[in-house]
């Protein structure tokens, strides 16, 4: 700490607790014995065994991987495509309007993004006779162009802090300007585009709102499931099914913090050697 | 060239469409994709469908399938949507609870945020990347589970709601003893879970913003006689608005249109403004209706949406100025 | 000579002031790092003074704990006989101009040089006469309304000046005051620096790592090296009279040899140095014997180059390995009979055409030196 500050310092604290209090009681009464949910009642874990015993839950664990794989893959091409369009394009007919489309969802309520989109579909199959049913493809559509602005944003603030001078350099050696996308600028921007696509893969796995104006009968994602049940109240397969979710995600988080730390400290030990090498 | 000559006019043809169009790919062709792709996407995917909706609010609401029609026996632009959304108490209500609860989550969010963001440019390099993770973390949960989180502990039976209504009881005189405190189905429970699920957008864009300021400022500052907390104000107040606009608007626009929090833990009689347009739309099969409060929204968010735009794209700006 | 220089120099400097800040035994150490390390210093009130030394000496950390941003582990500082020890910046009669200027972008300049002011007790009335003074000093009064970023590099450093010196410190810091101008701009700000602080009379500490910039700027330089403080002395005395290997090389070019203390007759010693294949004859330094090694260094400018043996001692014979062409003067390489290169720096007099030089690449010459132009270095 540079300058100790004993209110920043007891701010934060709260600010963590206020963090972790609610997931940390959900975890605990995962394994809570009782059928009501809010009180604690002995140690079981009945509720995961329930949980893994629901086709239910575990169908719709499935069609929302695949819905978020898909999509995300999707989003990330077309939103790379978008910031390498905004990054290095200065100049093209429409642009104001394409910055403005590319901001524009990322800040959308959802409801207004949802009912735009059930709307569109409706009046899509009306006009051309497609999609005859709302399913799968359309809430894949409807993930795609919400969750690509995001890989764009990621893609589009990476581009602007690279340095142009070595896709100049390339360029002055004589690759075409595709080519000098293909071999310097990709390689380059490539964790911005895997951290754009575990963001885009995120966010359609998390959904609720939009995935429930577009999705139609006998297509429920996870969340939606989650949702119906949720509304009827607290229930504890779902602390079972949020505790296996948080784990997930935050040992995914930790090892994926704990690599990158990692190969951030040999390359900054790298740099010391070849520092003191040099000398 | 001669191997060119040796196979015959025919293929030279061949040979030079084919170059023409690796030229065109070249030169335009691989830019004109790039853009328009995601461009048309956009277009088709985002654009129309919202022109739909702007189209849908000024047409006529039909007993048919679909519920609506355009012209014919029924005017082009029929207002009469608009009328009804500006003249019934239910939409106004719903708007201005909307409003109410997504500006005191936005205010509390930025305390609670601010110092936050703050004591994270004040950290040790090592402990401040640790903590960033553990903000980020919760928003990579699922945002469903983080609302059905707080359901358990507002529940009149839960520990944390025993723990407030005993702490209130001693504080309190005894006439006026509670057996539980009614937190779920109130708007105190929608903001509460909306500061809880937006306080990362207010901190990720302050903190952004925070670690970028020049240190040297805050001792310039100092070295001409200003205490800390004078240097706060003068220095880093503001200088961090950028942030704070950012911070404010990202948690404010999506929570004035929250479906799902009011959903699970609001007053089910003081509807949001996300409920009357799911509400309209499929229970009422108000189409129209549906579209114009949308619209009407998005009217009322335009003005912090831009200023978001605005801010964002000077931000881009100065860092590509940036040497 | 040293004595009749030393008492001039006395003369130029104010010497009959009891030191304004005195820096006692200061040692600051990082985990076991140590900055700077028990580093004792007086500074005269109105004088100019410079640290100096390459980046990482602790010249900046002492910099800083003299305004107050860090703590020293060890000792304490006096400034104006008050003693600093748990006194935060703030407080401290010490104002900073920093490396950055660290000027307030969402101020004018105008605002910018007012706000050390806020603090200060003068009414409304004093406190704008204060600042168009100060802005006056600095010529910036037709940009008081400007934004930082609206004016020049040089003119955000008269800023930071204006800024800094309104509030009329006992001590100003400069942290590399003209790092970030540019070469023609920087002689120009040198001259005007000096100007400014005769008018005010603060008191200035530069830190630098420029050796120009503190020997024009300073009146006394202290040269510090991995924490500690080397020499302290004027920049004759530095330059002339270095008193260690790392002074000598650190402040200008120089060839060192290794050498044997032959004899010592009055002030002049006899030297055998193995490069030049004999004795050569140099000033006695106080405290040497003969037998003793010592180092020999010559300055490039210090000896001439001829193509005749010159009368008198200290002749050496050499071959041009390498010559460079300034135009006001050459630099000759001379490599010594030894294999030993040493650099001769030769004003160039008189107009010479192409292969009118005083000598050329592969030919034999003669270098010779004064006695009172060579330094002895015993460290």
């Amino acid at each position: 700490m540079r300058r100790r500050s004993r209110f920043l310092f007891t701010m934060m604290c709260f600010g963590f607790a206020f963090f972790y209090v609610p997931i940390l009681s959900m975890i605990v009464f995962s394994f809570n014995n009782a059928r009501l949910a809010t009180v604690w009642g002995g140690f079981s874990t009945k509720w995961y065994v329930k949980l893994f015993e629901n086709d239910q839950v575990i169908n719709a664990a499935i069609l929302s991987l695949k819905i978020a794989v898909l999509s995300a893959s999707f989003a990330t091409i077309l939103g790379t495509m978008a910031g390498l369009a905004l990054a290095r394009f200065k100049v093209f007919r429409g642009r104001t309007l394409f910055s403005g489309l590319v901001t524009a969802p990322l800040i959308m309520p959802e409801v207004i993004t949802g009912i735009s989109s059930l709307i569109f579909f409706i009046m899509l199959a009306e006009w051309v006779g497609w999609p005859a049913q709302r399913g799968f493809a359309t809430v894949t559509l409807a993930h795609i162009t919400f969750s690509m602005v995001f890989v764009t944003t990621i893609v589009h603030s990476r581009l602007t802090e690279a340095d142009v001078a070595v896709e100049e350099a390339a360029m002055d050696l004589g690759s075409r300007p595709w080519q000098v996308m293909r071999d310097i600028t990709l390689p380059i921007i490539s964790p911005a585009i895997l951290s754009g696509w575990l963001l885009a893969f995120t966010i359609s796995l998390d959904d609720v709102v939009i995935t429930s104006f577009t999705t139609g009968p006998g297509n429920t994602t996870l969340p939606l499931l989650i949702w119906s049940k949720v509304k009827l109240g607290v229930t504890p397969d779902v602390n079972a099914l949020a505790t296996i979710t948080v784990c997930v995600v935050g040992i995914g988080v930790i090892i994926a913090g704990i690599v990158l730390n990692a190969a951030e400290k040999r390359r900054e030990r790298d740099a010391q050697l070849a520092y003191q090498a040099n000398l | 060239m001669t191997e060119l000559s040796a196979t015959g006019p025919k293929t030279t043809r061949k040979a030079a469409r084919r170059s023409g169009l690796a030229r065109w790919f070249n030169r335009r062709g691989w830019s004109d994709i790039t853009i328009a792709t995601p461009y048309l996407w956009l277009l088709i995917f985002f654009l129309v469908p919202f022109l739909i909706v702007i189209a849908m609010s000024v047409a006529t609401r039909t007993p048919t399938s679909p519920p609506f029609s355009f012209g014919g026996d029924h005017p082009l632009i029929n207002t009469a949507t608009y009328e009804r959304l500006f003249s019934d108490s239910l939409y106004i209500r719903a708007f201005l609870t909307s409003i109410r609860n997504a500006a005191f989550a936005t205010f509390l969010c930025l305390l609670i945020g601010y110092p936050m963001a703050l004591g994270l440019t004040r950290v040790s390099k090592s402990w401040r990347n640790i903590l960033l993770m553990l903000v980020i973390l919760p928003f990579w949960t699922s945002f469903l589970l983080r609302v059905y989180a707080w359901m358990g502990l507002m529940g009149n039976n839960s520990w944390f709601n025993k723990l407030l209504t005993s702490a209130y009881n001693m504080m309190m005189p005894e006439e006026w003893a509670l057996r539980s405190i009614q937190m779920m189905n109130t708007n105190f429970a929608v903001v509460l879970v909306t500061v809880y699920s937006y306080l990362p957008f207010m901190i990720l864009p302050l903190y952004a913003n925070l670690e970028k300021l020049d240190m040297t400022l805050n001792e310039a500052a100092e070295d001409l006689g200003s205490r800390p907390f004078r240097v706060f104000l003068d220095v880093t107040l503001p200088l961090s608005v950028p942030g704070i606009v950012a911070g404010g608007l990202l948690v404010f626009i999506p929570a004035s249109g929250e479906l799902i929090i009011p959903g699970l833990v609001g007053n089910p009689s003081q509807p949001m403004i996300g409920r009357v347009i799911q509400d309209e739309f499929a229970s009422a099969r108000d189409w129209p209706m549906a579209s114009a409060v949308a619209v009407a929204l998005l009217l009322l968010l335009v003005v912090p949406m831009m200023l978001y735009t605005y801010f964002d794209a000077k931000a881009h700006e100065k860092k590509a100025m940036e040497p | 000579m040293q004595a009749s220089i030393q008492t001039a120099l006395d003369a130029v400097a104010p010497q009959d002031v009891a030191p304004f800040i005195r820096i006692e035994g200061v040692t600051k150490r990082f985990g076991t790092f140590t900055a700077v390390s028990s580093v004792t210093l007086d500074i005269k009130k109105g004088e100019i003074f410079a640290l100096l030394g390459g980046s990482g000496c602790g010249k900046t950390t002492l910099l800083r704990m003299l305004a107050g941003f860090e703590t020293p582990t060890e000792g304490r500082i006096f400034i104006d006989g008050q003693d600093m020890t748990g006194v935060p910046a703030y407080e401290r009669p010490v104002h900073m101009m920093f490396q950055s200027y660290a000027l307030f972008p969402h101020m004018t300049v105008e605002k910018n040089v007012a706000y050390g002011l806020k603090h200060e007790r003068m009414t409304d009335a004093e406190r704008k006469a204060r600042v168009r003074e100060m802005l006056e000093l600095v010529q910036l009064t037709q940009f008081s309304h400007r934004k930082p970023h609206q004016i020049s590099g040089g003119q955000r450093q008269r800023v930071a000046l204006a800024r800094a010196l309104a509030r009329q410190p006992k001590l100003l810091l400069l942290d590399e005051p003209l790092a970030a101008l540019d070469k023609k701009l920087r002689e120009h700000t040198q001259f005007e620096l000096m100007d400014i602080q005769d008018k005010t009379g603060t008191t200035f500490m530069v830190v630098t790592h420029d050796q120009e910039e503190a020997m024009i700027l300073s009146n006394r330089i202290a040269v510090m090296d991995k924490g500690e403080v080397k020499q302290v002395g004027t920049p004759t005395e530095i330059y002339e009279y270095p008193d260690s290997r790392f002074v000598a090389g650190f402040i200008g070019s120089i060839t060192f040899f290794d050498g044997k203390v032959a004899s010592v007759t009055g002030d002049t010693a006899m030297i055998e140095v193995p490069d030049f294949g004999g004795q050569v004859s140099a000033r006695a330094i106080p405290g040497i014997s003969a037998g003793q090694d010592i180092t020999l260094a010559l300055r490039p400018e210090k000896i001439a180059i001829g193509r005749t043996k010159p009368e008198g001692p200290n002749a050496i014979e050499g071959t041009v390995d390498d010559l460079g062409y300034f135009g006001k003067d050459s630099l000759y390489k001379v490599k010594l009979g030894s294999g030993k290169v040493l650099s001769v720096l030769s004003v160039n007099g008189r107009r010479v055409g192409e292969g009118e030089r005083v000598a050329d690449w592969e030919d034999r010459v003669w270098l010779s030196f004064d006695p009172g132009a060579a330094i002895l270095l015993t460290q």
